[in-house]
């Protein structure tokens, strides 16, 4: 109980500025689901990058720094392929793309590598951010492209009877909320009932003893890396779509690392939390506590989100290194 | 052997360091059970037991790595359960690892001199300009190191990478770092650990020098039986984190519980 | 048969501790010197410079101290630029707000801001390390990228964010000609290599590097962690702020919010790791190599008659990077510093193979 405590004044502190704007009456409580519901659907796509990340981290023990850039690849893929052919057949080579990516990412940076700590790891995947960033901008090129999903983009009112003036609620959100709901679950069926997914926890509990029990560890790899590209591709769809594809969404991508920060590096269940979390408290924080900022220390303008995740991140790493739902580290000597 | 035995039966002291009913678990398994021995200045103790008994958990227990959930150690007068292992040090304490933990990017010489930094005093502001007194301490300890090397014969490798040392070398700087330290109770983890005769006899040779030159208490962590009966002067046995024995090696040889345990075939 | 230390005995530990024992290497050295002091001001352009020496020899001071910090100590950052823009706005505001202050003095107190700051965001360290701390780095970044846009007193209320310091002045000598710029340049990068080059081989070096190779180990022989870690922040932050003020006053002379932003954190990250790690003359390479990328990548194509556009050659400036990265990274972990110790190895025996 004792070592507990500052996690769950953490926790306390947080839960309060949540409530506060509605506690106090600053803001109508329609504007407040607004809010609230927006930072749900940021945290949705938040949680989907983050998603890649963990599951790479848990079956390979490397910290992925390029699933940014393997999204925004992905997306880039979708956006220029859908220009020439339907899009379901672009989805599909999209796909097949990044499972070649997944491929040679194994073979040529994580195969050599695999006897360095966890440090080298991180550089290497930043090289490979590097590497895709350019590769991505020269191949499919650097201007803005768009993705169409079919989806109609203006928001619709609802719930008029019960707030005043009615929420206005993002159809596309929605949809997006809907279809990583059903990714994630599908990749928790794949993990617990398929023969594969048993596999791909065996090697994240254990290389070795896995290796020694036949799994083919490089296999094992290059689909683990293969499902975080498809992570990736439905990620930079629903991103592409709401946002344009362009370089930014790298730099978006990430914000998902305090994600897994918060939820804790190798949980799958601590990257949605985590997601949603930050993704709730970010867009409180810009709008609630920014004007405030504001006018206390007389800034110009707001822009608390650029750094809210990660300051969250830190205080996180600080009172509970291993995340909500991750597993603690016990260092023998 | 006897008129040795003798003369440095004659110099032991007083009890330096006690462990008293020190208890260890890590989640569900439990290292170490309410164990309790002392040890004497200027004595040979040494720690034996099976594989797992939980010789290596005492001695982190003892450094300040591991903090028991009960009981403490008694040093110098002081009693403690939680300090941290650079507290322990600067107390007087040092070891060697079973594993070496040797710094594999440093030369032998950093190594030992990286040693000798509890008695280094000059500040930052003096070691970035190296003016002066900086320069002076770095020419005194360098002095210091340079007799423990010759001490221990690793003169030809001072400015080698310590990773490119064949092992027997390695456990040598390893010595070398924690005699640096000029402690009053040297702990070793397994020190003989994987050597040849030669080896081992040199290392005991170096072992018992220590202990007659600088009065060094040795508490020390060994398993081939033929060392420790002739180096040592009191025994504690561990098994399955309990002590099970403690005395001379004779008292020790004739205890059945230990012959059970473990000293069922002689070397 | 040039390159051997025959005949060079040491009778003194104060001789054999030097920083160039060799005695070759102390004659290249003065060559060296001699030609960087004195003969580069007056043959070279004002182009070469503007564009590579002087961002040349700052940049090099900002990737001693980010290797101070990582390759001697082991801490990752990747929000280093984050303290080179505290050193910038810290000289930046007292060169402003007290303008009877001699330039060196702003210099060493916007260092101290720096070193100041770099101790608050490294207390993280003290409890969590590797990627979690790289992670609390980059909290520094972009609160640094914020803090300095939004608080409008760091930037004088300027209205649109961006600051103009004063030129710098040294004792009624003003430094507007691109060769008077290198020369102080110069003088400063010398005089920090030589501080950095004395801390590490002292006790707090070695201490460094203890945490960075085993730091159980190091805290059972007496080091203490909390002292060794917040003192490489506090160096590693000195060092780059006194960079990023001079990147500021001398190299940009004027620049909004993002010139300190997270690119800029990951060029001095590559140039250590492309330089080498636990190496003060691969800070040297690593710096050179990213200052002479993009030019190279500019020219080479015109001298070969294929004409790339400027958006190409970035993309492939970034391709280029992230390929190097992985390649050093798997080859030689140790960077163009260890490559330049096995050919000086190789010197030793020349001409004979072996």
């Amino acid at each position: 109980m004792k070592k507990n405590w500052p996690v769950i004044l953490l926790c306390l502190v947080l839960a309060t500025g949540l409530v506060l704007p509605l506690a106090t009456g600053a803001s109508p409580p329609g504007f407040y689901v607004e809010v609230l519901l927006g930072g749900l659907m940021a945290g949705v796509l938040y949680s989907l990058v983050a998603l890649g990340f963990a599951l790479i981290f848990k079956a390979s023990g490397v910290f992925n720094f390029a699933q940014g850039a393997m999204v925004l690849f992905a997306a880039l893929a979708v956006a220029r392929l859908s220009e020439q052919m339907p899009f379901w057949l672009a989805i599909v080579l999209a796909l097949a793309i990044m499972v070649v990516l997944a491929w040679l990412i194994e073979r040529l940076v994580l195969r050599p590598l695999v006897n360095q700590e966890g440090v080298a790891l991180l550089m290497a995947t930043l090289g490979v951010t590097y590497f895709l960033d350019g590769f991505g901008q020269t191949v499919w090129g650097s201007d803005i492209y768009k993705i169409e999903l079919g989806i109609a983009k203006e928001p619709v009112m609802v719930l008029e009877q019960i707030f005043q003036g009615g929420i206005l609620v993002n159809k596309e959100d929605f949809v997006a909320a809907i279809v990583a709901a059903a990714l994630v679950l599908g990749l928790a069926l794949f993990f617990q009932k398929t023969p594969t997914g048993r596999a791909l926890r065996a090697v994240a509990d254990d290389h070795q003893a896995a290796q020694s029990i036949g799994i083919p560890l490089n296999r094992i790899w290059v689909i683990v890396w293969s499902v975080a590209g498809l992570v990736a591709l439905v990620a930079g769809v629903i991103w592409g779509s709401k946002l344009g594809v362009q370089f930014s969404l790298s730099q978006v991508a990430l914000k998902a690392l305090p994600v897994v920060i918060l939820g804790g590096f190798t949980s799958v269940t601590g990257a949605i939390v985590g997601g949603l979390i930050i993704g709730v408290g970010e867009k409180m924080a810009e709008v609630f506590l920014g004007p405030v900022l504001v006018k206390a220390f007389d800034l110009a303008g707001g822009g608390i989100e650029n750094w809210f995740a990660y300051m969250l991140a830190l205080l996180f790493l600080l009172v509970r290194p291993e995340g909500l739902f991750g597993e603690k580290h016990i260092d023998r000597v | 052997m006897t008129g040795m035995e003798n003369t440095r039966a004659h110099r032991i002291g007083e009890v330096i360091l006690a462990v008293e009913g020190v208890s260890l678990a890590f989640g569900g398994v439990q290292a170490l059970k309410d164990v309790s021995f002392d040890v004497r200045e200027h004595e040979v103790r040494a720690i034996i037991g099976p594989n797992g008994a939980g010789k290596s958990s005492m001695l982190n227990v003892i450094n300040g790595v591991y903090h028991p959930q009960q009981g403490t150690i008694r040093y110098l007068g002081r009693e403690y359960h939680d300090m941290d292992p650079h507290e322990v040090a600067a107390s007087g304490i040092s070891r060697t690892f079973q594993s070496l933990a040797l710094f594999k990017g440093m030369t032998v010489l950093d190594n030992i001199m990286a040693g000798r930094n509890l008695k280094m005093r000059t500040n930052i502001l003096m070691q970035a300009l190296r003016i002066g007194p900086a320069l002076r301490e770095e020419i005194e300890h360098r002095e210091v190191v340079e007799g423990i090397i010759d001490f221990l014969e690793i003169q030809a490798y001072r400015k080698m990478q310590v990773g490119r040392l064949p092992y027997g070398l390695q456990k040598r700087v390893d010595l070398a770092r924690a005699l640096a330290m000029e402690p009053r109770v040297l702990l070793l983890d397994e020190p003989m650990a994987g050597m040849n005769l030669e080896e081992k006899q040199d290392m005991c040779r170096f072992i018992l020098d220590v202990n007659d030159q600088f009065g060094t208490t040795i508490v020390l962590i060994e398993h081939d039986m033929g060392v420790v009966m002739d180096i040592s002067d009191r025994l504690v046995v561990l098994d399955y984190g309990r002590k099970i024995g403690d005395g001379t090696p004779d008292e020790v040889r004739g205890n059945q519980a230990v012959i059970d345990a473990y000293l069922g075939v002689s070397h | 048969m040039l390159y051997r230390e025959n005949g060079q005995f040491k009778s003194s530990y104060s001789s054999d501790q030097q920083m160039l024992p060799i005695l070759q290497d102390r004659v290249l050295m003065i060559a060296l010197l001699a030609i960087a002091f004195v003969a580069v001001p007056l043959f070279v352009s004002d182009y070469v410079f503007l564009s590579l020496l002087i961002p040349f020899l700052i940049l090099t001071l900002a990737a001693i101290g980010l290797n101070l910090l990582v390759g001697y100590c082991g801490q990752i950052s990747i929000g280093h630029a984050a303290f080179m823009a505290v050193g910038a706005y810290a000289a930046y505001n007292l060169a402003l707000r007290i303008p009877q202050l001699n330039f060196l003095v702003v210099l060493v107190l916007a260092g101290f801001i720096a070193a100041a700051v770099g101790i608050l965001f490294g207390v993280p360290s003290l409890r969590i390390k590797g990627l979690y701390l790289a992670v609390a780095t980059l909290a520094a970044q972009f609160f640094m990228d914020w803090l300095f846009a939004r608080v409008k007193w760091f930037t004088n209320y300027s209205p649109s964010g961006s600051v103009s310091p004063p030129p710098v002045e040294l004792f009624g000598w003003v430094l507007d000609a691109p060769a008077e710029k290198y020369v102080f340049l110069l003088g400063v990068l010398v005089v920090f290599t030589l501080i950095a080059k004395n801390l590490v081989r002292s006790h707090i070096g070695r201490e460094w590097m203890a945490m960075r190779d085993m730091d159980v180990a190091a805290e059972v022989i007496g080091i203490r962690p909390v002292y060794a870690k917040l003192t490489a922040f506090a160096v590693s932050a000195f060092f780059v702020g006194v960079a990023g003020a001079l990147w500021g006053f001398v190299h940009l002379g004027s620049w909004e919010p993002l010139a300190f932003n997270l690119t800029l954190s990951l060029n001095l990250l590559f140039m250590i790791i492309i330089g080498g790690m636990g190496s003060l003359l691969g800070c040297y390479f690593g710096a050179a190599f990213i200052v002479a990328l993009p030019i190279v990548l500019n020219q080479v194509p015109a001298w070969l008659g294929v004409p790339i556009s400027t958006a190409t050659a970035s993309h492939l400036e970034f391709m280029i990077f992230g390929a190097l990265i992985v390649f050093f990274l798997i080859v030689e972990p140790h960077g163009l510093a260890r490559l330049w110790a096995i050919g000086k190895e190789k010197l030793r025996l020349w001409p004979f193979p072996h």
